[in-house]
């Protein structure tokens, strides 16, 4: 199956993709200015360090599993282990029911995109609100986020004011600092009123049970502040050993999203408020979710594509994201970072097309903070695709075709007869530079899809065997 | 069930046995530059004020409660019971509520405050962060919900930065259920990538340091 998307309708919208480019331009110019050596010396240390962490916490995953149990339980809350995410909402449905509970607020969680928790919890009525303001914009208009840092990249002042005047019944506003005020009052008073706090994790300490939550507007604080139940779904892949290590990972994350040394607020939780503490939750639940996770594992190579910590930073700098954008990939996880763990999750035969869409130009790889070898992985995954698909027998003639190409590229004599017979067919005479379209009898299946979207140079005069022979003979050789 | 599931999945992914010791962890280097108290309390006023922040640098705590003041005049505060805000005398000033000891009561008073008045347990010079433990003495909501925050500490709470904290405090987490770093006011640029600011937290933060 091919790809799926929109993306002619992408690629001929120029709003879009002025919009992709100088969004991701932005992000990349901030993230260029927090790593340059004169800022952050050991900024390539403290990748191989983080790099290091990772993996050792990968290779030991259950030991710092346990290890976080113990402590989140110490620290008096609760690890709820959810095979898939059935399992979340089941959970958080249970909870929901035995303690009255109406509305859920939330912050921002890729994890729960990724398992479509809000679409799971409205069919059992209970409503859970995104707070984060791209997140509430893109809830409002039933759309997925289009960038794992910037959820609604895509969208203007003018599209978010037609969302807001329809969905809240409010009139027009297309100012956005206006625009932000109605979000803060709106979610202001769902903050006072909800239930239960669902929050993701940016990273989860085993040595002292605490989720970290890397954000900006306020809104993840809220959530873990305000409801009377603190709910924070994770993957197992989030665990690292101790405090000390946020001291790497917190200095690379920022950097590498938006070009910031921290952002606004980096929040520790571990557990719920304590005995003297004024104010926080009176009830903590950390539901660990492997939903394929322990799939990826198995793998030693590919192993590494667990060490992400979604910093977006592989989307910006992508010349395949910064034209399609977001929503052409097949999952919630777009870009690089997408191209390689959805066909983990999902297998290499439901969109085989995914880790082909990449020139390997390697920038990447070159960003990752965790040094995660994208384009290797894209590599091996191809080669998956490839043995997949030749047990398929529709490849047959795809294989002879090389077949014939290799025979050919043997025999000199015969590839110089091929060389003289193209460039024949080709050259229209006319001495244009470029060749548009091809003779009538050549113009069809892949070879027409090739050249309407390409033009090819027209060929040379004089062959390069041709000039060579002249050359020594002019030589006298 | 899935608990056991999991963790053996987990197992036989990377093929380790139930109760086997981890490897050695290899060792996150930290660095802590020297810096007199001097130069700590102008990066972090240097580093506030580039997130947009109003600092001041102070002689004495009664200068303390002078800016913090002429910050309120007239609006309604909500100050928390941290001792150092007490001897700087800001809990004594007009308009300040202070010494709230229940939840349901703080979260009303605060959610109507014009300004949040809290110290700071540590502050980090080099990222312009404050750090603030939950506790009896700083409240959560404090420096949340109002549209304005003032925090106001001595100079000898001035950290270099993240390295220092954790090689200074690495069991934050034993003392407080929630720790967390404030770094500037809250902001977003969710919209068209145009920076605006009080989005959900405190849009204005102001940071007085105390010698």
């Amino acid at each position: 199956m091919g790809p799926t998307g929109k993306f002619v309708e992408t690629l001929a919208d120029a709003r879009l993709q002025s919009a992709i480019y100088t969004a991701t331009g932005r992000l990349i110019e901030g993230r260029k200015k927090t790593v340059a050596p004169g800022v952050l010396p050991d900024y390539q240390e403290l990748r191989t360090q983080a790099n290091a962490i990772k993996r050792h916490t990968m290779e030991n995953l259950d030991h710092y599993l346990l290890e976080l149990e113990t402590n989140v339980q110490r620290h008096g809350g609760k690890v709820v282990w959810c095979n898939d995410g059935g399992d979340v909402a089941d959970f958080i449905l249970r909870l929901a029911k035995e303690r009255r509970a109406h509305l859920v607020v939330k912050s921002k969680s890729m994890t729960s995109e990724e398992i479509d928790l809000n679409e799971r919890l409205a069919k059992h009525e209970l409503e859970a609100v995104e707070t984060d303001l791209g997140e509430y914009i893109l809830q409002l208009a039933h759309q997925k986020p289009y960038h794992i840092v910037a959820p609604a990249l895509h969208l203007t002042r003018y599209d978010v004011s037609d969302v807001f005047s329809e969905r809240l019944e409010i009139p027009p506003e297309t100012e956005i600092d206006k625009q932000t005020g109605i979000a803060r009052n709106v979610l202001r008073e769902k903050f006072l009123a909800a239930d239960i706090g669902i929050s993701g994790a940016n990273f989860l300490v085993a040595g002292s049970g605490a989720i970290v939550l890397v954000t900006n507007e306020g809104n993840g604080r809220l959530t873990t502040t305000m409801p009377k139940i603190h709910l924070a779904v994770a993957g197992i892949e989030k665990v690292i050993p101790r405090e000390q290590d946020l001291a790497v990972f917190l200095k690379l994350l920022g950097r590498s999203a938006t070009g910031q040394p921290l952002t606004v607020y980096t929040t520790m939780v571990s557990g719920p408020r304590r005995q003297a503490e004024i104010d926080g939750p009176d009830e903590f639940y950390l539901l660990l979710l492997d939903a394929g996770r322990t799939k990826l594992l198995a793998d030693a190579e590919k192993r590494q594509s667990l060490y992400c910590i979604r910093c977006g930073a592989c989307l910006n700098h992508c010349p395949v994201y910064r034209k399609i954008g977001g929503h052409n990939y097949p999952w919630v996880y777009s870009g690089p970072i997408g191209q390689i763990i959805t066909p983990q999750y999902h297998g290499v035969t439901k969109d085989p097309w995914l880790p082909f869409a990449s020139s390997l130009c390697g920038a990447c790889a070159e960003v990752c903070p965790v040094k995660i070898e994208i384009p290797k992985i894209l590599l091996q995954l191809r080669t998956e695709v490839n043995r997949a698909k030749q047990q398929e027998s529709g490849t047959r003639l795809e294989r002879l075709g090389f077949q014939l190409w290799a025979w050919v590229m043997k025999h000199p004599r015969l590839f110089e007869l091929g060389g003289v017979i193209g460039s024949t067919v080709l050259s229209n005479g006319d001495g244009k530079e470029y060749i548009r379209r091809l003779p009538g009898w050549m113009n069809f299946g892949p070879l027409k899809g090739w050249i309407s979207q390409r033009d090819l140079p027209a060929p040379a005069a004089k062959s390069f065997r041709q000039l060579w022979r002249e050359r020594r003979e002019n030589n006298g050789a | 069930m899935q608990r056991d599931d999991i963790l053996q999945r987990v197992r036989t992914a990377i093929g380790r046995s139930a109760g086997q010791p981890a490897a050695e962890v290899p060792q996150a280097r930290l660095r802590i530059p020297e810096m007199t108290s001097d130069e700590r309390i102008e990066l972090l006023l240097d580093n506030v004020r580039k997130l947009a922040g109003k600092t001041a640098r102070v002689k004495s705590k009664q200068q303390a409660a002078e800016y913090a003041a002429s910050l309120l005049a007239g609006r309604q505060a909500v100050a928390s019971n941290a001792p150092f805000l007490a001897e700087c005398g800001v809990t004594q000033l007009a308009g300040v509520v202070t010494g709230i000891e229940n939840r349901e009561q703080l979260r009303e008073v605060t959610e109507r405050a014009d300004v949040g008045i809290t110290a700071a347990d540590y502050a980090l010079a080099d990222t312009g962060s404050l750090v603030m433990l939950s506790s009896h003495a700083e409240a959560r909501m404090i420096s949340l919900l109002p549209m304005v925050h003032l925090a106001i500490l001595p100079a000898e709470r001035i950290l270099t930065g993240l390295d220092e904290l954790y090689t200074l405090v690495p069991d934050a987490m034993e003392r407080t259920s929630s720790m967390v770093l404030i770094t500037g006011p809250s902001r977003t640029a969710d919209i068209e990538q145009i920076l605006v600011r009080g989005v959900h937290g405190p849009g204005e933060i102001h940071v007085v340091v105390v010698e």
